[in-house]
């Protein structure tokens, strides 16, 4: 089925206006020697079919019954009132808001947006938001080289290694070295930045030092001395966090944080097998002019009513051209909104009461499993919702629990060797006693 | 003064009145206050349960979080109950001009419909709550729905092998750079092609794009048929030249009639023809780029494939390449395993499950240039391009372009007397008209046009863009306007070319009936104020300037 309005009477008319005789007339210019071929595509289906066709898709997935994963990615509850509010077909259907007088709920709500980035992470100045939590740490170190006009960054090993991967490719565009700070994996060690290795790695030519908290690894950072550390050596400090623990965690910007990336999925966006999501960036004011993407500004009308525009576009693509910041041309703002929308519904009181019930279920999932001899705790230190537990033979019994619809959150071997017996476990406030009392049997059963 | 007597505040789709009465704001100047305004401590719109006894206490011997770790005092997030909260995005919504109201003929956007059964499908829990990590066995369905859009994709184009990774057009421009980059490397010839050649039609993303690849991006200039100039670009092509980034149609909304040629001299040149396919609306079953010799070619699914704009985003950018980029595209790649290509495909066109099928996510590409970003990509922007495309079939794909190139050309005809038309010839997706005429002789300026239009309703054309026309106005109607709509449209701007000879001070004053009026950009940039000042912090909007800048253009 097609959503062209246009019966033959009107496709008639059209032509004749334009006085060609057949629509083939209109695709004249293209040369003959490069006219498309046959090509192979099915037939049109209406609703009724093309629905069977996606539900059979979305049956070929298993949605485990229990899932304990996170590793970045976070199941939480979606309010039913966000789901609305996206859901507005002005808010949908809009586009970027070139016009501002007929854009003023976008412009307003990514205002809201901002606000809400800049408390939650301490920050003078939030952007309109960035594809996902990966290229905000990646513009981040774009950006933190522009600022201090060095060439190489230092990155902390526990960084979400997905995450590693695209900064590296990022950088690989301007030349860009990226530089490896350990982290402690001995049995029972840290499982952390330590900062003398942070200080071996930074240098004078060095931008930046990028460290996640909490780390990949589910634990909590040094931040203030890694913060030191980087101030030392003259480079800035970028810290990525996850928001909803920002509800706990000390804001990066009262721990000397220069730059803040985040992932903002785990505010109201579903998992959806990997995106949309919507990365997070905040800053100081001082470096607003380096800051990559849209930014929208409060001002006044002619009347003196306020409202809001897409400000300092000076630093942007179709004003700047090649001299750009950045490329980066839209921003993620129906999931933006959804954020906003999140943090409206829960507000301070529930965003905590998510971060602690996420943080007690972690615990007692890791008290009930260390309790039954099946897991012990891979390091020492402090976590929040996300745990690395050492299971023997992990990923034997991943995967067979797998099976019977269980996931046993991430395995870090994966991503590191030296942890192929350790398991990266997640609770939010979805996951329920029960949940944790099935996981707990299952393993034992996989013995 | 009371709300009720503030400014007039109807907005162009006649709704302004919700924002009179107690729930508006109490400044007058204002529209709709923030929600930090609307806060009271204590107030709750969504409650979550407690932790068990049971969980407390198994919890009890785990280490708590030590005080050097925990804030001080709360985010002051606001405080409001879901009414109220729920009334606020509505009235927000009120404010904003959208597909689903109006006309929306932003050129080089591609505003059509965004058909409801794509949400519905993007929504299904089978898709929306798949973890992208949850072991390759429970994904089977997300991994055949991603196989099987590039497959279509590549039917579409030409092209042999796609990536579903970039999130927007821009990113798949940068996918398309650094695997340009990392071909020529491959090649030993990377020290010496330090070039990229760009049309001066081109999108700002273009030259932004070649730069951060640490390219030197290059401006060949059109000729005065507004195709790119054959002899400019063959004396610009040498051996340190990367690549050629053109976007066909271009934004004149005109084809390439030497595109040919172009790919002849590129490809003698030893660079790579890129192709940024932001107007594939125009060409859909006429042109395969892939088939006539482009080696990449970023997709927008927002466009093309309907997916809905969001008010600037979540996009998705697909690339799609020729065999010699094929090992450099960004990994991992959803890729069959075991089961015969043919067969799943067949199944799928005719609604079956192929069981013996096996899919993963290829990441074993020694040669890829990485990831550009995290997991695989848009996910949900995959489901409703699917379901688009699956819906329109063989003869609706055809038909989406034709109807959008019979759109262009009729509202180029109908109006091609009342404003200068700078590239009087066939047109594609869009057709872009100039008010140089209006400027020169009444003074009255492109964007003066643009509010004018405003008022009636209709939300405005791209303007000041392609940067070749002088005051352009960027015309894309798209195939799903009726004849109606698009006669209303050419009556709206036919009025208006007739008074901004007549009456060019009414045309000036626009507008006059949106929620408000022309803003002071300047003064924003001026003094930035990004974010809500709580109390006792120092509110930093710019305050009413005595006479409004004018507006720097935007595209």
């Amino acid at each position: 089925m097609t959503y062209s309005p246009h019966t033959e009477a009107d496709r008639a008319r059209m032509l004749d206006a334009i006085g060609v005789a057949s629509v083939d007339g209109l695709f004249d210019d293209i040369p003959s020697a490069v006219r498309a071929g046959p090509w192979s595509v099915p037939p049109p289906l209406v609703e009724q079919e093309v629905r069977a066709e996606l539900a059979r898709l979305a049956g070929r997935n298993r949605i485990p019954e229990v899932s304990f994963l996170g590793a970045g990615v976070y199941r939480h509850l979606i309010p039913s009132v966000v789901s609305e509010v996206i859901s507005r077909p002005e808010f949908a259907t809009s586009y970027t808001p070139y016009q501002p007088e007929v854009s003023q709920g976008t412009l307003q709500s990514i205002y809201e947006f901002q606000s809400l980035i800049c408390e939650l992470t301490g920050m003078e100045v939030a952007t309109a938001s960035h594809y996902d939590g990966a290229t905000a740490t990646a513009e981040a170190a774009l950006m933190a080289c522009r600022l201090t006009r060095r060439t190489r960054v230092a990155v902390s090993a526990g960084l979400n290694p997905d995450y590693r991967r695209v900064l590296e490719t990022y950088c690989s565009g301007p030349g860009i070295e990226v530089v490896d700070v350990p982290v402690d994996l001995a049995e029972g060690g840290s499982g952390t930045t330590e900062p003398s290795s942070a200080a071996e790695a930074l240098g004078d030519d060095v931008a930046c030092l990028i460290v996640a908290h909490p780390n990949f690894l589910g634990q909590l950072e040094p931040m203030r001395e890694l913060a030191d550390a980087a101030h030392a050596a003259g480079g800035l400090f970028v810290a990525v966090v996850e928001p909803i623990s920002l509800a706990l965690l000390e804001p990066p910007g009262d721990y000397g944080a220069d730059l803040v990336a985040a992932e903002g999925q785990p505010l109201g966006v579903p998992v959806s097998f990997g995106g949309p999501y919507v990365g997070l960036m905040a800053a100081r004011m001082a470096s607003v002019r380096q800051m990559p993407g849209r930014l929208v500004g409060a001002t006044r009308d002619v009347n003196g009513r306020k409202g809001y525009v897409l400000t300092l576009q000076a630093r942007e693509q179709h004003i700047r051209r090649e001299k750009a910041a950045s490329n980066i041309c839209t921003n993620q703002a129906l999931m933006a909104l959804a954020a906003t929308a999140y943090l409206t519904a829960v507000g301070p009181i529930g965003l905590r009461e998510v971060a602690e019930l996420s943080m007690t279920q972690a615990r007692h999932l890791t008290g009930a499993l260390v309790a039954a001899g099946l897991a012990e705790r891979r390091f020492g230190g402090t976590y929040l919702n996300e745990v690395a537990l050492r299971v023997p033979d992990a990923a034997r019994r991943h995967a067979a629990l797998a099976e019977r619809g269980i996931v046993a959150g991430y395995p870090l071997g994966r991503s590191e060797p030296a942890l192929h017996d350790t398991l990266l476990l997640a609770a939010t406030e979805v996951t329920t006693d029960a949940d944790i009392d099935r996981l707990v049997a299952e393993l034992e059963e996989t013995r | 003064m009371s709300v009720a007597e503030a400014p007039d505040r109807r907005d162009s789709s006649g709704r302004g009145s919700a924002f009179s009465g107690a729930a508006a704001g109490a400044e007058p100047s204002v529209v709709e206050p923030l929600i930090f305004e609307r806060s009271r401590a204590e107030r709750r719109a969504v409650r979550f349960p407690s932790s068990s006894e049971a969980a407390r206490k198994r919890a009890a011997g785990q280490p708590q979080l030590p005080a050097s770790v925990l804030r001080s005092r709360a985010p002051r997030l606001p405080e409001v109950s879901e009414l109220d909260m729920l009334r606020h995005f509505n009235r927000l919504a009120h404010l904003n001009q959208a597909i689903d109201l109006n006309f929306y003929p932003l050129g080089s956007c591609t505003m059509k419909y965004n058909p409801k059964v794509n949400e519905w499908a993007a929504r299904l829990p089978g898709l929306a709550e798949s973890h992208p990590l949850d072991p390759e066995p429970l994904s089977q369905g997300s991994l055949e729905l991603m196989w099987l859009l590039a497959d279509l994709l590549k039917e579409v184009s030409g092209f042999g092998a796609i990536s579903l990774q970039p999130a927007a057009g821009a990113h798949g421009e940068l996918t398309g750079m650094l695997m340009t980059r990392a071909y020529h490397r491959a090649n030993g010839d990377g020290e010496r092609r330090t070039k990229v050649l760009v049309p001066d039609s081109a999108h700002g993303t273009n030259p932004a794009t070649a730069t951060m690849v640490g390219y030197q991006a290059v401006t060949i200039r059109s000729n005065d048929r507004g195709g790119i100039d054959l002899g400019a670009l063959r004396e610009a092509l040498g051996p340190d030249v990367a690549a050629l980034m053109i976007t066909n149609p271009s934004t004149l909304g005109i084809f390439e009639d030497q595109i040919d040629q172009v790919l002849t001299a590129v490809r003698d040149a030893g660079a790579i023809a890129y192709m940024d396919g932001a107007n594939l609306n125009a060409i859909l079953g006429r042109f395969r780029p892939g088939e006539a010799g482009f080696d990449i070619m970023h997709f927008n699914l927002h466009k093309t494939f309907s997916t809905p704009h969001g008010g600037g985003g979540p996009g998705a950018g697909p690339v799609g390449v020729g065999e010699r980029l094929e090992p450099f595209l960004p990994r991992p790649i959803p890729t069959l395993v075991e089961g015969d290509a043919e067969e799943v495909r067949a199944n799928a066109w005719a609604g079956r499950s192929t069981p013996d099928a096996r899919f993963v996510l290829d990441d074993d590409r020694p040669q890829s240039i990485g990831k550009v970003r995290s997991l695989y990509g848009n996910f949900g922007m995959f489901v409703r391009a699917y379901t688009y495309i699956r819906s329109n079939g063989d003869e609706g794909l055809r038909t989406i372009s034709e109807d959008a190139v019979l759109a262009a050309n009729y509202l180029r005809v109908r109006l091609h007397d009342a404003y200068d038309l700078p590239y009087d010839r066939l047109s594609k997706h869009e057709v872009v008209f100039s008010g140089r005429r209006q400027k020169r002789e009444h003074g009255v300026t492109t964007l003066d046009i643009a509010k004018a239009i405003l008022d009636r309703g209709i939300h405005p054309p791209t303007i000041y863009f392609p940067l070749i026309v002088e005051e352009a106005l960027m015309v894309e109607p798209t195939e799903t306007e009726s004849l109606e709509t698009l006669d209303h449209f050419v009556e709206i701007m036919r009025e208006i070319a007739e008074r901004a000879a007549s009456d060019p001070a009414s045309i000036k004053a626009a507008p006059t009936t949106t929620p408000v009026g022309r803003l002071d950009e300047a003064a924003a940039a001026r003094r930035p104020d990004l974010r809500y000042a709580f109390p006792g912090e120092t509110d930093v909007t710019p305050a009413p300037s005595a006479a409004p800048t004018p507006e720097a253009p935007t595209a």
